[in-house]
């Protein structure tokens, strides 16, 4: 703990993941207008967005809505779908990994061939495919990305079940006769909670980067539900004389992303450290 | 040599068979009916059923698969449904722009990369150490539309110095190839931060520096030789998910790459072209991976597969 407080990036990261916590969480309270409006007077005669005024501090978006309520309450989307996604491929990678790592032969083989042919796709087009055919719903928005994000964490899990299997406590644990089901959660999970915090961490930052790709292409999140690639997507064809509308959702983006990036590889170091001595 | 190289195509055959399968089950959950789509809004039940026929689709799936794998070591990836075309020919027509902007972006991500990665790690634990750091934590967590986007209203828009979009001549892909790379190029710098890192401590690189060799040659002939291994095979990667088409550039700039074929056949359902282009992208990655596995040995004579 101590370890990870000096670590300064990785405090700046804490700062900026409990800042987008208190925009999801305190959006109703904290955004100006209502997100869905459509304020009549949120338009210029021409019907072009606003630029940034003291009524709608970040401008309005192309249909007239306030875009900070909007980036308030996207806060929200963003990161439920990339907690619920990363909390998923987190669970799948565990069970892939440690099945595969645990019980070996056909498990084993089967389950690895499946992560290799998987890791053959690139995740976008993959996702992207996937959420075609599923009808996007925030639900199977998260699912999608977990479906394409379980791999890596699998085979992390994999190559230190492997490992662990062959201390000598595992044999031990063996020897003595303790059932398997004993033998995993006692002596093989603990082992395995750094790396899962890890990844708990810094997965989310790859999650939300995707759901912003997908809600960006039109895939994700669907409209009138605020998220920041789906604010940037409807504003596609309006940025250049309204910028304001890519950049700060896109900021957004960047800050939640880059936050969990820098907590995670801070608790990475900490935890590793902690692992060596 | 010979047996790990047999070993790993068997490997990656095993691989792309796999893949072929997924993208097989991937078509047939699309809701869309292919026979209904063919024939038409206005076609009867009897045109729609001999389409359905004559495409094989009223047989069991393994049959099915089977057909379709026959095809497919054939080099038959189909026809398009919403442009009467092989898809094969829709695909090959893409590789260029593909080719050119993959090559780019790795360009791009070795420009950039490289020597930030090369200076982070001389000047350890100093200012500029910190501000490549920073630079790369901000580009791995930058999303390519945001960069894309910006990078048109700055340098298209503000500042006409480079198209807004579009294909054709090397203005044109500039712009692409620094959003596709920018993230990369955050990567490429930690990778070889770090690796140059591990080479400086060993014991070789002290001698060669107490003989009193010249710095610049310490680092380049010594140093970056051993530490550029991760970053090859982090090219080969890039290989194959760049040529595998960067769906989200494509869409931003109007570039006519494979991403922006398979992204547009979702959009119509268009069967054939979503397997077919999945099918090739895959293949991409996994060749990619190859071609860097290879390419180990070459510049590290240490290591011998067996």
């Amino acid at each position: 703990m101590r370890r990870f407080a000096r670590n300064g990036a990785g405090m700046l990261g804490l700062v900026g993941v409990v800042l987008v916590l208190v925009m999801a969480f305190g959006a109703p309270l904290l955004a100006p207008h209502d997100p869905a409006r459509q304020y009549f007077d949120g338009l210029t005669l021409e019907g072009d967005p606003l630029p940034p005024s003291r009524q709608f501090p970040l401008g309005t978006d192309t249909l007239g809505r306030d875009l900070l309520s909007r980036v308030l309450f996207g806060a929200r989307v963003s990161l439920l779908v990339g907690v619920l996604a990363n909390g998923a491929a987190v669970l799948i990678g565990l069970l892939v990994g440690v099945a595969a790592g645990y019980f070996r032969g056909a498990v084993e083989a089967v389950l690895m061939r499946l992560t290799d042919v998987m890791t053959a796709f690139p995740a976008l087009i993959l996702a992207i495919a996937l959420a075609a055919i599923l009808r996007p719903s925030l639900w199977i928005v998260a699912l999608v990305i977990a479906l394409v994000n379980w791999v890596w964490i699998a085979r992390a899990i994999y190559a230190q079940v492997l490992s662990i299997r062959q201390r000598e406590f595992v044999e031990a644990a063996g020897a003595l006769g303790v059932g398997t089901f004993r033998t995993l959660f006692r002596h093989i999970l603990p082992h395995l909670v750094s790396t899962l915090m890890v990844f708990g961490t810094l997965g989310i930052s790859t999650t939300v980067l995707l759901e912003a790709s997908l809600s960006f292409l039109g895939v994700g999140v669907q409209p009138p539900a605020p998220s920041w690639g789906g604010i940037i997507n409807e504003s596609q064809s309006y940025f250049l004389d309204a910028p304001w509308l890519v950049i700060f959702p896109g900021i957004a983006i960047v800050l939640t992303s880059l936050s969990f990036n820098l907590l995670g590889e801070a608790l990475r170091d900490a935890l590793d450290l902690a692992e060596r001595r | 040599m010979i047996g790990y190289l047999a070993q790993r195509l068997l490997q990656a055959a095993g691989v792309l068979l796999g893949v072929s399968i997924v993208t097989f089950l991937l078509a047939f959950l699309l809701p869309a009916d292919p026979a209904r789509m063919i024939a038409g809004r206005s076609a009867t039940v009897q045109t729609v059923e001999s389409i359905r026929q004559q495409l094989g689709l009223d047989r069991p799936l393994p049959v099915q698969y089977v057909n379709y794998l026959g095809k497919l070591l054939r080099g038959d990836l189909g026809r398009s449904y919403a442009q009467k075309a092989e898809v094969t020919k829709l695909i090959r027509s893409r590789l260029a722009p593909t080719l050119q902007l993959a090559l780019a972006g790795i360009l791009f991500e070795l420009l950039i990369g490289l020597p930030a990665g090369i200076v982070a790690a001389l000047r350890r634990g100093t200012a500029v150490d910190q501000a490549v750091m920073a630079f790369a934590f901000v580009g791995v967590s930058a999303p390519q539309f945001v960069v894309g986007l910006l990078l048109i209203y700055v340098f298209a828009y503000l500042l006409p110095l480079f198209p807004l979009g579009g294909y054709g001549t090397p203005l044109h892909v500039v712009l692409p190839a620094v959003a596709v790379g920018l993230a990369g190029g955050g990567w490429y710098a930690r990778v070889t931060r770090s690796a140059m890192i591990d080479v400086l401590r060993q014991d070789y690189v002290r001698t060669a520096r107490a003989k009193g060799v010249f710095p610049a040659k310490v680092v380049f002939k010594h140093v970056l030789k051993n530490a550029v291994l991760p970053v090859v095979a982090l090219v080969g990667l890039d290989i194959g998910v760049f040529m595998g088409g960067i769906v989200i550039v494509e869409s931003v700039f109007g570039w006519p790459g494979i991403g922006q074929m398979i992204w547009q056949a979702i959009q119509l359902v268009d069967i054939p072209v979503i397997m077919g282009g999945v099918l090739v992208t895959a293949l991409f990655v996994v060749v990619g991976n190859l071609l860097a596995d290879l390419v180990y040995p070459v510049l590290d004579p240490r290591i011998r597969y067996s």
